[in-house]
């Protein structure tokens, strides 16, 4: 029964690449392939690693996919300019994805002894964490210094979107989200869903200690709700100069280096906790993470400043 | 070496990589009048960081170490600085600084205190790079790596398009094109690697590589992407325009530094991860890249009518000369890599030309702002208006040909050594034929800046400050003209364990 569901998601998953790849439309394209991401969630699920899961359809299936969809609007005006590449490039583009494809595939595939892991030693030290989800205590005790770094990554990349506003705009308001005539139906999602959708993005933030969920996730799900309020005109993008905004941005970042920082006299070094604080530690830096993620997720979505900036 | 535990002092390793991502989110947080006060306070301490555990390396001889969270590889994640690493994050701080003084000119916040874009950019995307640079310098696992490979694509990125015109948006976006497609084959044979050892950990892999399969195509699809991203021939495609459209401070890092974190990368991947003896056809095929970037992009650097672009071709060039060392490693009698003349000559030759390269280019940014166009045939009257500068770029000229007394000098001599001893003739004569072309690209800058000034062309004044710093990086390509002619014991530190 089972592998009946699985043959049918791999159909699935075939058909929606194949048409992100070939639709003629840049929108259809985009549709698919935000819908290819939320079917790559669904797979996770079946494999059971809900975080990559959640972390799929937030990420890979939403955010990205409103990015594209905001990418393909600004396109509009200027599509006649631009040329796609001639059939040989894409040819060869296909072919060279095709065989780093077949390659992955074989190597993956062949028969081998039983892949190594790092799963047994995760398990073995989570207590002196605290936590039950090991995820979260991979992202946030043994390899914190990814995560850190992947953090400051989010701002740099925040930087280079709103390097792109012109000089005279700097420090004003990115352009508006809202539609041209919110309908109602967006009005009134724009109304009831923030309240609800801001307690599961707290939920999942909060959950992550123990649970499948985490930072990104809900970070991802509160901008959403965010953006949703912009989107329904029902609030307005703040300026990009804004310090209130700013130190929004800085503070997850911030405060995780400030911690890590803090090892060094509290405990073991940088970025060790001390064990009886561990779990509060490491839930207070997921909430501000998960706030910082949340503000810069709206912001790249808003992009770059587009107004002048009110005196 | 295996990083069993954290050795004395191994927190200045944590400090080089956070300081700049301080300085960088405190620019953000803080905003406007600090930006310029806030970078220069980072280089200083960055500096003495730097220079803290170069000394510390050299007085232990033994390499440094940092537990992150005090978790142990595979596990957790290790910082580690050996005698290269050391070495690298000098010569990075080194520069930074000197840009830095340099910078002051073009990216001063104006004195009303309004922020603007330009210097709230450049200052807080250059901290970013310098975290990232740290990052690929120190890191010993494979992940933590791709992290810093990220970091430094979208700090330098932006940075080219820092002048927002039509043209270096488009060189901006091609870049970035490039510098992804290099990061996804990185990450998907990273992905291969834990997939067949269970561990990202470069010591932990050094013992563990099979030569299967699965690890070639890693390896491959890793080298590949790290090719992309250092600008080797043919997939050098995006460097001129990106680094020739911005703006002269972001230029000399770009050049200077940027490219050579990929390289770094393949040396570890070829050097301490993949399993010994390398393949000989794939390390004589990087080096045909190379060669091939060293004879056509030196050529396409004389056909250059505007000097930024010249100096632009003439980085892949110099590239192209760090991918020579597989083969005469692989071919050297020496017992250990860092032991082969021409390992030491490839390390020598990155430092010198990350030197030399940086002074050309801030010496490049001067003459611009001095007459205000870069074209190389109309640049007479420079060497009148800024003979400190033009002297400068000269003394950075004489490293890029291999002429003595030049840091380059000595590198490519050593690499022509290696070339001969491991009798690879063909890359004697590329050595020898890039040299001739070099010096070619750069007498024709010299000579046209030695000309006589046009009939009523103005010149802008440029302050001395500036001018001395890009003529201090010049001078330090100079002087490491001066170092013995043979491996040295410093870059070989923490090495012991490796075979």
């Amino acid at each position: 029964m089972s592998l009946v569901v699985d043959l049918f998601m791999v159909l699935l998953i075939l058909t929606s690449a194949v048409w992100t790849v070939l639709a003629r439309d840049r929108r259809d394209a985009v549709i698919a392939f935000i819908v290819l991401g939320l079917q790559l969630s669904l797979v996770w699920m079946r494999l059971m690693a809900v975080d990559v899961a959640l972390t799929e359809a937030a990420v890979g299936g939403g955010a990205t996919g409103l990015v594209l969809l905001r990418a393909c609007a600004r396109l509009q005006p200027v599509e006649a300019e631009g040329r796609l590449p001639g059939l040989r490039a894409q040819i060869a583009a296909g072919l060279l994805c095709a065989g780093v494809g077949v390659a992955l595939a074989a190597v993956i595939l062949a028969p081998a002894a039983p892949a190594p892991s790092l799963a047994p030693a995760v398990a073995a030290h989570m207590d002196e964490v605290g936590l039950k989800n090991p995820v979260t205590v991979v992202l946030l005790a043994y390899r914190a210094l990814d995560t850190l770094l992947e953090k400051v990554v989010l701002v740099l990349g925040l930087i280079g979107v709103w390097a792109l506003a012109p000089d005279l705009f700097w420090g004003g308001r990115p352009a508006s989200l809202r539609a041209a005539s919110p309908s109602g139906t967006l009005t009134f999602l724009a109304r009831v869903l923030p309240p609800v959708g801001v307690l599961i993005g707290v939920y999942l933030v909060w959950n992550g200690a123990d649970h499948p969920g985490g930072t990104f996730q809900g970070g991802t799900v509160l901008a959403a709700m965010w953006l949703l309020v912009m989107m329904a005109g029902l609030g307005e993008l703040p300026e990009t100069r804004a310090l209130r905004l700013r130190r929004l941005v800085a503070v997850g970042p911030a405060l995780f280096i400030a911690v890590g920082l803090a090892g060094f006299w509290m405990a073991d070094g940088f970025l060790s906790y001390p064990p009886e604080y561990a779990k509060p530690i490491i839930v207070a830096v997921e909430v501000a993470l998960a706030l910082s993620i949340a503000v810069i997720l709206g912001l790249m979505v808003a992009g770059p400043a587009a107004k002048e900036p009110e005196r | 070496m295996m990083a069993d535990a954290t050795t004395p002092g191994g927190g200045l390793l944590v400090l080089a990589l956070m300081l700049p991502a301080v300085g960088m989110l405190a620019i953000f947080a803080l905003g406007l009048r600090h930006a310029e006060r806030i970078a220069h306070a980072t280089l200083l301490a960055g500096l003495a960081v730097a220079l803290a555990v170069a000394v510390k390396v050299g007085q232990s001889g033994q390499a440094m170490t940092y537990l992150i969270g005090g978790w142990r590889p595979p596990l957790g994640i290790a910082l580690q600085a050996d005698g290269l690493s050391a070495v690298l994050m000098v010569m990075t701080a080194v520069i930074l600084c000197a840009v830095g003084v340099f910078a002051r000119g073009s990216f001063s916040s104006p004195r009303d205190g309004a922020e603007t874009r330009r210097p709230f950019v450049f200052w807080s995307l250059f901290l970013g790079l310098w975290s990232a640079l740290n990052c690929a310098w120190l890191a010993r696992d494979l992940f933590s790596l791709f992290v810093a490979l990220e970091l430094l694509t979208f700090s330098a990125v932006p940075l080219v398009c820092l002048d927002g015109s039509r043209e270096t948006l488009r060189a901006a976006l091609r870049y970035l094109l490039f510098a992804l497609a290099g990061s996804v084959l990185y990450l998907m044979g990273t992905g291969l690697i834990y997939g067949a050892y269970g561990t990202m950990d470069i010591a932990t892999l050094h013992h563990l590589t099979r030569a299967d399969w699965a690890t070639s195509l890693a390896l491959g699809l890793m080298i590949v992407g790290l090719m992309a991203k250092a600008a080797l021939f043919p997939l050098h495609l995006w460097l001129p325009p990106a680094h020739a459209g911005a703006p002269a401070a972001a230029s000399a890092v770009l050049s200077a530094l940027v490219v050579k974190a990929p390289f770094v990368l393949i040396l570890r991947l070829w050097f301490e991860v993949a399993p010994q003896p390398a393949s000989t056809p794939a390390g004589a095929m990087l080096a045909g890249l190379g060669a091939a970037s060293i004879l056509f992009c030196s050529v396409m650097a004389l056909r250059q009518a505007r000097l930024k672009l010249m100096i632009a071709y003439s980085t892949v060039a110099q590239v192209g000369y760090l991918f020579l060392v597989f083969p005469l490693v692989m071919g050297s009698a020496a017992v250990t890599p860092w032991e082969s003349v021409g390992w030491t000559g490839g390390v020598l030759q990155l430092v010198s030309h990350a030197f030399a390269k940086a002074a050309m280019f801030l010496a490049a940014g001067l003459i611009a702002e001095a007459l205000g166009h870069d074209r190389i045939a109309d640049l007479g009257g420079a060497a009148k208006a800024v003979p400190v500068t033009v002297a400068a770029f000269a003394l950075a000229g004489l490293s890029l040909m291999g002429l003595p007394p030049a840091g380059g000098f000595i590198a490519k001599l050593m690499l022509l050594t290696a070339a001969v001893e491991t009798a690879n003739w063909w890359i004697a004569a590329t050595i020898l034929a890039g040299g001739i072309l070099a010096a070619t690209y750069v007498f024709r800058v010299v000579g046209s800046a030695l000309a006589e000034a046009p009939e009523g062309a103005g010149t802008t004044a440029i302050a001395r400050s500036r001018e001395l710093a890009v003529l201090a990086l010049a001078l330090i390509a100079v002087a490491l003209g001066f170092l013995p002619l043979q491996p040295f014991d410093y870059l070989a530190i923490g090495r012991g364990g490796m075979p």
